[in-house]
């Protein structure tokens, strides 16, 4: 049986500067960031044959092809659920690359949401969708969908603030030693997460991510081929995607037990296909579109057990030098909010000890995409 | 209040037709009814066609309580829909019903049924509040399902 195991590596990372606007359009955006990858790689666009990319993608394989110049493209997927998919497109360009479909694959996110319209306050007067259940009562934003789980378990575990504030400060410092993050040289204190304004009680300002324009893609090869690449190869050990039994997107509160989402079916799936297990990962770069969501993927991810999320962060644990060190480059809450395909361009950097906040020694890399969506993770390793 | 909130244009509403239909016109006649499988009687929410314990396409609505107890709740701030801006804060709660509390439903705590969703103070010792719901009629055709303390 043919499995993804170590059989590709990503080769080249690129992105754009990340703002709240940028003049470029989204298409200009992923087509500066895909040329900066296969760069990066010292790959000729025309040896592109695969390309994945997120279903709210507004730019299509079509707009890229054409602007790059690729020529006969073999493979082409799309992952759906926003922030679940940019793990999920890598994992689909190396399943390509793994079984013989592709040979050299491109991955990519393009968004102007730092300048681009909010989602939820595009609402139409009926609603017709699963929203029908929640915003004709005020729960209209995906901070208060979340805040929602956020409170139950801080009641249910213990949880306090402080646990939220330490995820926080983590992404803030990382950022603050990355010159591209949004938040380079703005550091934060405790006492200002604490001052900061409310969003949705219990979650403040500071407990949701960026709003951001931006780009970012990267280049996969086949494993033999990558040992040849301009930059040592960041091998894809393991991929797994994750939509949990009686799931709901964001408002998952329809089913058996809402605080145990697809973190926990992607890492299932991950570890029983890796070598490398959770005691062996060096750093993480965990989705953050909120920083609850860091408390609830170290418990499905296996870093600790269920409810033991909010303590695992306490002494420095995230921090660099700490027992997990995560979003190293600042993640969704202070680097830029693109997806979490920052992450995925992140742990690459740590893998080839190049992050602006280089974990010793990393040898093995978790990265995910958003818990409380259908969700993807992947292990990468040097 | 909530005559008022009806006369606001753009309150989101759920739309009467379609799967979730039962749910609101129901609601509309002051009955708490939720989507059951007319072979297995499980209840299920969301609506949906087919039953995801026994497969059966044969769904009912089924008369509950309308009773529960809190399961959670938020309390959003601005920005917010222009609807709510002017009633921030106020809280949204997630009611577990007592039939199967697996069963819950997003909605508003009040002190009666014209009461403002800004008027009940939360706080920790919402949660595991015992609860029973009242329709506000927003529409001829919808009511929302809010709360009151049992």
């Amino acid at each position: 049986m043919t499995s993804i195991k170590d059989s590709s590596a990503i080769v080249g990372i690129g992105e754009t500067p990340f703002a709240k606007k940028l003049e470029p359009s989204e298409t200009e955006l992923a087509c500066t960031a895909i040329r900066a990858a296969l760069d990066d790689a010292g790959i000729d666009p025309s040896e592109v044959d695969a390309m994945s990319s997120f279903t709210m993608e507004t730019t299509d394989e079509i707009d890229i092809a054409r602007n790059l110049g690729f020529g006969d493209i073999r493979f082409f997927s799309q992952i759906g659920y926003g922030g679940g998919a940019a793990c999920g497109t890598v994992m689909h360009l190396a399943m390509a690359i793994a079984s013989g479909q592709a040979d050299v694959g491109v991955a990519w996110r393009s968004r102007k949401r730092g300048s681009g319209p909010r989602l939820w306050a595009t609402a139409s007067a009926r609603i017709e969708d699963g929203y029908q259940w929640s915003r004709p009562y005020g729960l209209l934003r995906p901070a208060d969908e979340i805040a929602m789980l956020t409170r139950r378990y801080m009641v249910e575990y213990g949880a306090t603030r402080d646990h939220l504030a330490n995820v926080a400060l983590a992404c803030r410092a990382a950022a603050n030693r990355n010159p591209n993050a949004t938040m380079y040289e703005r550091p934060m204190t405790r006492e200002q997460y604490f001052a900061a304004r409310w969003i949705s009680e219990p979650l403040c300002l500071f407990d949701n991510c960026l709003e951001t324009d931006g780009a970012l893609a990267c280049v996969l090869v086949r494993a033999d081929r990558a040992k040849d690449c301009r930059q040592s190869p960041v091998y894809v050990h393991a991929g797994a995607q994750g939509l949990n039994r009686q799931h709901n997107m964001m408002a998952n509160y329809y089913c058996d037990d809402p605080l145990e989402g697809p973190a926990w079916t992607a890492a299932r799936a991950l570890w029983r296909n890796s070598d490398l297990q959770p005691a062996d990962i060096d750093v993480a770069q965990i989705y953050d579109a909120f920083t609850p969501l860091i408390l609830l993927s170290l418990e499905g991810y296996g870093f600790c057990a269920r409810g033991e999320g909010a303590a695992f962060t306490e002494n420095g644990a995230l921090e660099l030098g700490g027992r997990l060190p995560i979003n190293t480059s600042g993640g969704g809450l202070s680097e830029a909010y693109v997806h979490g395909f920052n992450l995925v361009n992140e742990g690459v950097r740590q893998m080839r000890g190049t992050s602006t906040s280089q974990v010793d020694d990393a040898r093995a890399c978790l990265v995910t995409s958003g818990e409380g969506v259908p969700t993807s993770a992947i292990v990468l390793r040097r | 209040m909530a005559g008022d909130e009806a006369m606001i244009a753009d309150w989101p509403l759920p739309a009467s037709d379609g799967e979730s239909g039962g749910f609101w016109t129901s609601a509309r006649r002051g009955v708490l009814s939720i989507q059951s499988c007319v072979s297995c009687d499980r209840l299920r929410h969301l609506p949906r066609p087919m039953c995801p314990w026994c497969r059966s396409l044969e769904r009912t609505w089924s008369a509950v309580s309308g009773t529960g107890t809190v399961w959670s709740y938020v309390v959003p701030h601005p920005p917010l829909l222009p609807a709510f801006a002017p009633l921030a804060p106020y809280n949204v709660v997630v009611v577990a019903l007592v039939e199967d509390p697996s069963i819950r439903l997003v909605g508003n705590l009040v002190s009666s049924m014209d009461g403002a969703i800004n008027e009940v103070t939360v706080d920790e010792h919402t949660i595991g509040m015992a609860v029973r719901a009242v329709f506000v009629p927003m529409a001829e055709d919808v009511a929302l399902v809010r709360w009151v303390r049992a």
